[in-house]
């Protein structure tokens, strides 16, 4: 936190993208967070991906519960909608927001608490419905908001801060969405944002929910020695299992030398993932293989990072419930409230 | 790359851009900082343990501090430093109890300074109060030198210049005025001094001998023609004058000819206007009272109607630029009418009064001088300011009388005249409270300052009326703002260092990239906006603990703003006041880190 906010001057060389913004303009107001929260590097990475994706920030829907994590979209992109959610509840309002207006970019923002404690119930309907939005989860293993206890993330055995070690398995956020049929899951570090901005880049262009679980440190609760979410012991146990290119569509798509050990995955508007491997055969489209090699590397307590999973032909909830392919305010007043005789007609069909 | 050695005063000095670039090194953001608390009068004396002159100099410094400001770089306009030191000086209180004093006891040298100039006035400034006897010889009748003959009073005000001479001759200087000196053998043999100090400047204006030259009494030199203005001998002029040249004389020239009457005035030069050697702004002030300025005009002949000067032939070029190189090719021949024509194309040294078999070697008749110790080749004569090494500026002068004051004291005292004190640095943290700095860390987003002027039609009423008003309170509390306190560094601990990206992410101009180490110019390419100021440094961290990675800044826009400090829970950064210890006559070294 500081008392001043960020000057408005930049770089002279600050660039400007497709649609003449520059980085900055993609900022929000100034972050009230601890200094050093792994929270704020995730906003400083998803301002250079939105900045990157050319996309209009007043086209975008933050959407957060209650958590530090869930304070950050006031930090970046001032010029989107909002909407700062009851505790654990951001899934059913991004459900509701995205089914009455598919045309906007969705962007949740939970924290381990938010998502995996309180609001486990409600992360489990949205994956399951698969609504086409980029789910961040800033990971950090505790409550920061409520002074560092222990979150449904935390590792068993982890410190806390005054010594005393978790007792409980940890929930898995990457596990879960790959159990619960997820389309998109990733894993990755907001210490790295050569690994993170690709991530999330693709998340955003992914039709259907793209779950990212970031570990993010909580400098103030869940950084010191003992404790598994720290910014050393994350760095020390981090095992990334391929490296992700993510080349938009308007970009030419140009062949690396080694294409042929180099899958790629093309999304529906046509852009493209690309992925160096890192680690041996991995491969992000095998759903199974994936789940057991996380469940393997966990055991030896590392930390998998990379994109762990995506499925190219995912069908979005629009998809599924065949609804009209445009946002309710764009449908007519009378096709959208058909009228009495209408509903009575429909109702005679049940009968 | 190697890490950064912070511990070599060089580093942060250069960081504080103005500071650097001035030569006598003025603690300038300091002094501002003072402006801002009100303490004009602490503002003042830091200025003047420096430059010595701060009423003169904020009103007629070259301020090379200024093009090297770091403002200039964020926002196009750099700090008003100079006329912010004018402020110290229009609003300080009586300075007089924290002047320096000679000591009662004396310490039996005795030093001889030839001229009155600002360079000799720094060297008596220096030595008088370590205990030295210092006389002065003066050719005039009165201290200055050409800050007094030539600089005019619409710009420079007596007063000013009555004062902080007076400063350094009321300490006990033993000044002769009207009393040249015109055999340096006989000074050296018969005087009993045990050091002696050239401060003599460049008093030939260069002449221009083309045909007509010599058939009229209304062609003058510019400094001449300055120096009888200033003493009263010319108190008018004829309608029509031009004034061949367009350095910094020839602005004074005129702007002194339009206050004596002329009508018509045109400053010609031969290149076109970025080759001119004026300041910009004075050749702006110039036209803002109506002085038309020619380019590609070379000088041909002098034109006479009825054996009277009526004009002046020049050759006409058209310029152009190409691969960086000038090229005028000629156009033609034009005649401008003339009553009075002022020759201000450069001053030269003379030393008529030195003779040539004293063991002081001259070179293409200028002395030799040793660039380091102002000394020349016969031991215990120095040289310094305009006489050293051709015409410069006040500030130069100064800082020569400095230098050459620490070898005067060394040569008296039996110590080398190379072995001089070194420049060293205090450091200290600025850091109040969690995010409060013991300076104004906030960016104002001000425009600079702009000088008043007096009117117009009253002030060509004048030779005297000073032409700039000063600032307003108001506008000096708008323009320190704008002071990015280089000198409050950004000093970084690598241990303490644990990669999470904050200061990064919140530092607005991009300084900040962690990063693989490199040579540095493929280093400068890969950070997160690319380093291409070559003339600025690149801070590198040693290796840090996590990753191995470098924390790489690139000093060349930062605010100063101190939010990567704020941001950094580890304290790896603090916002670090930087002082330069530059060490004078008798001053040892004071500080270290
Ligand atoms: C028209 C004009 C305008 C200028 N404007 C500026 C300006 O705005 N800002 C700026 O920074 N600089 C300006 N300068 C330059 C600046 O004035 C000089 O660089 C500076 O004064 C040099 O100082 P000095 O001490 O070396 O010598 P000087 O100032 O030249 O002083 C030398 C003194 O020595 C005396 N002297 C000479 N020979 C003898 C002798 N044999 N015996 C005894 N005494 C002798 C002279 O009478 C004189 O008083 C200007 C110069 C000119 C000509
Ligand atoms: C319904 C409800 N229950 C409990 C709380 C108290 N509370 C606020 S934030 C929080 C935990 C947030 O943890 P997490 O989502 O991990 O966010 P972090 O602060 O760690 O980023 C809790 C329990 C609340 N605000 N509302
Ligand atoms: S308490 Fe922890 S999670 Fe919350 S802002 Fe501080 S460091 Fe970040
Ligand atoms: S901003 Fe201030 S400290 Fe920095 S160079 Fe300019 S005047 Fe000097
Ligand atoms: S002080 Fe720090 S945050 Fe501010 S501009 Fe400089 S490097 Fe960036
Ligand atoms: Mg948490």
């Amino acid at each position: 936190m500081t008392y001043i906010a960020k000057p408005k001057v930049h770089h002279p060389s600050l660039q400007k993208n497709a649609i003449g913004l520059t980085r900055r303009d993609y900022e929000g107001a100034m972050s009230t967070l601890c200094a050093g929260c792994g929270h704020d590097s995730v906003t400083g990475a998803l301002i250079h991906a939105f900045w990157e994706l050319d996309l209009e920030p007043h086209r975008v829907a933050k959407l957060s519960g209650i958590g530090c994590s869930s304070k950050t979209p006031t930090y970046f992109l001032k010029n989107a909608h909002g909407f700062n959610s009851v505790h654990g509840r951001m899934p059913s309002i991004a459900t509701g927001a995205n089914a009455a207006n598919q045309d906007l970019t969705y962007i949740g923002i939970s924290g381990d608490g938010d998502s995996l404690s309180i609001g486990l119930g409600q992360l489990c309907h949205i994956i399951r419905r698969n609504v086409n939005m980029l789910y961040v989860l800033e990971n950090n293993g505790v409550y920061g908001l409520t002074k560092g206890q222990f979150s449904a993330s935390a590792d068993r055995g982890s410190l806390a801060k005054r010594g005393e070690a978790n007792p409980f398995e940890a929930i898995d956020g990457a596990m879960l969405a790959l159990t619960l049929g997820a389309t998109f899951v990733a894993r990755s570090f907001s210490g790295d944002k050569e690994q993170l901005v690709p991530i999330l880049k693709a998340g955003l262009k992914h039709k259907g929910f793209a779950f990212v679980d970031v570990i993010s440190p909580c400098v103030t609760f869940n950084d010191h020695d003992g404790s598994t979410k720290s910014y050393a012991h994350t760095r020390e146990h981090l095992h990334e299992v391929d490296d992700v290119d993510f080349v938009p569509l308007r970009k030419e798509i140009s062949l690396p030398a080694d294409a042929g050990s180099t899958p790629e995955v093309r999304l529906h508007d046509g852009s493209v993932i690309r992925f160096r491997r890192i680690d041996g055969n991995y491969d992000p489209t095998d759903k199974d293989r994936a789940y057991s090699y996380l469940r393997e590397r966990a055991k030896s307590g590392e930390v998998v990072t990379g994109l762990l999973y995506v499925s190219p032909d995912s069908l979005d909830l629009h998809d599924n419930n065949k609804t009209v392919k445009k946002p309710l305010t764009e449908v007519p007043y009378e096709e959208l409230v058909p009228g009495a005789a209408t509903l009575a007609k429909l109702q005679k069909r049940y009968r | 790359m190697q890490p950064t050695d912070v511990s070599d005063p060089r580093y942060f000095h250069k960081v504080v851009d103005c500071q650097w670039a001035c030569p006598a090194h003025t603690n300038i953001p300091e002094y501002i900082r003072l402006i801002a608390q009100g303490r004009f009068t602490e503002s003042y004396m830091l200025n003047r343990k420096s430059n010595v002159f701060p009423g003169i100099l904020g009103r007629t410094c070259d301020r090379p501090c200024e093009p090297a400001c770091r403002r200039g770089r964020v926002d196009g306009k750099p700090v008003a430093i100079c006329r912010l030191k004018r402020v110290a000086a229009d609003y300080r209180d009586d300075v007089t109890p924290y002047l320096p004093t000679a000591p009662t006891q004396k310490n039996g040298k005795r030093v001889a300074l030839i001229g009155a100039g600002p360079a000799s006035l720094t060297v008596a400034n220096d030595l008088v109060p370590l205990g030295y006897h210092v006389t002065i010889f003066e050719k005039l009748d009165r201290p200055g030198g050409l800050m007094r003959t030539n600089i005019p009073s619409f710009r420079l005000p007596a007063k000013v210049l009555d004062e902080e001479c007076g400063y350094i001759i009321n300490m006990g200087v033993d000044i002769r005025y009207s009393t040249p000196v015109a055999s340096l053998k006989k000074l050296l043999d018969d005087g009993g001094f045990d050091a002696v100090f050239v401060g003599s400047g460049a008093p030939r204006g260069k002449n221009l001998d083309v045909p007509g030259r010599y058939d009229s009494d209304k062609i003058f030199i510019g400094i001449d023609w300055l120096e009888s203005i200033h003493f009263g001998h010319t108190t008018k002029v004829e309608p029509t004058v031009l004034i061949i040249g367009v350095g910094n004389t020839a602005m004074d020239c005129c702007r002194s000819a339009k206050r004596l009457g002329a009508t018509s005035v045109k400053v010609i030069g031969r290149k076109p206007r970025k080759y001119f050697k004026a300041s910009p702004w004075e050749l702006e002030d110039a036209e803002e009272e109506k002085v038309d300025i020619l380019e590609d005009l070379s000088p041909v002949r002098f034109v006479y109607e009825d054996g009277k000067l009526s004009g002046m032939e020049f050759e006409r070029f058209k310029s152009v630029e190409k691969d960086g190189k000038l090229r005028q090719e000629k156009i033609d021949n034009i005649i401008l009418p003339a009553d009075v024509v002022v020759l201000a194309i450069g001053q030269e040294n003379a030393f008529p009064w030195i003779e040539r078999d004293i063991g002081l070697e001259f070179k293409d008749n200028m002395p030799v001088v040793d660039k380091a110790t102002f000394m020349s080749t016969r031991p215990g004569v120095f040289f310094g300011g305009d006489a050293a090494w051709g015409p410069e500026n006040i500030i130069w002068a100064v800082e020569h009388g400095h230098q050459a004051a620490i070898s005067i004291h060394n040569h008296c005292q039996g110590v080398a005249v190379t072995d001089r004190p070194k420049q060293g640095q205090n450091l200290s943290s600025t850091k109040m409270g969690l995010h409060e700095w013991s300076y104004s860390n906030d960016y104002s987003g001000a425009a600079r300052a702009k000088m008043e002027h007096v009117d117009l039609t009253k002030r060509l009423t004048s030779l005297t009326m000073e032409v700039e008003l000063g600032f307003s309170i108001e506008q000096t509390k708008a323009e320190v703002e704008r002071c990015l306190n280089c000198d409050i560094q950004t000093g970084f601990v690598t241990k303490a260092c644990i990669e999470c990206d904050a200061c990064i992410d919140v530092c607005p101009m991009d300084c900040l990239t962690i990063t693989k180490n490199g040579e540095e110019p493929e280093l400068r390419t890969r950070l997160l906006a690319p380093a291409k100021n070559q003339k600025q440094e690149l801070f590198l961290s040693f290796d840090l603990k996590q990753t191995g990675r470098v924390m790489v800044k690139d000093e060349d826009v930062c605010l100063h703003c101190g939010l990567c400090a704020e941001r950094c829970p580890t304290h790896a950064w603090d916002m670090v006041k930087f002082e330069l210890f530059h060490p004078h006559a008798g001053e040892k070294q004071s500080c270290s880190k």
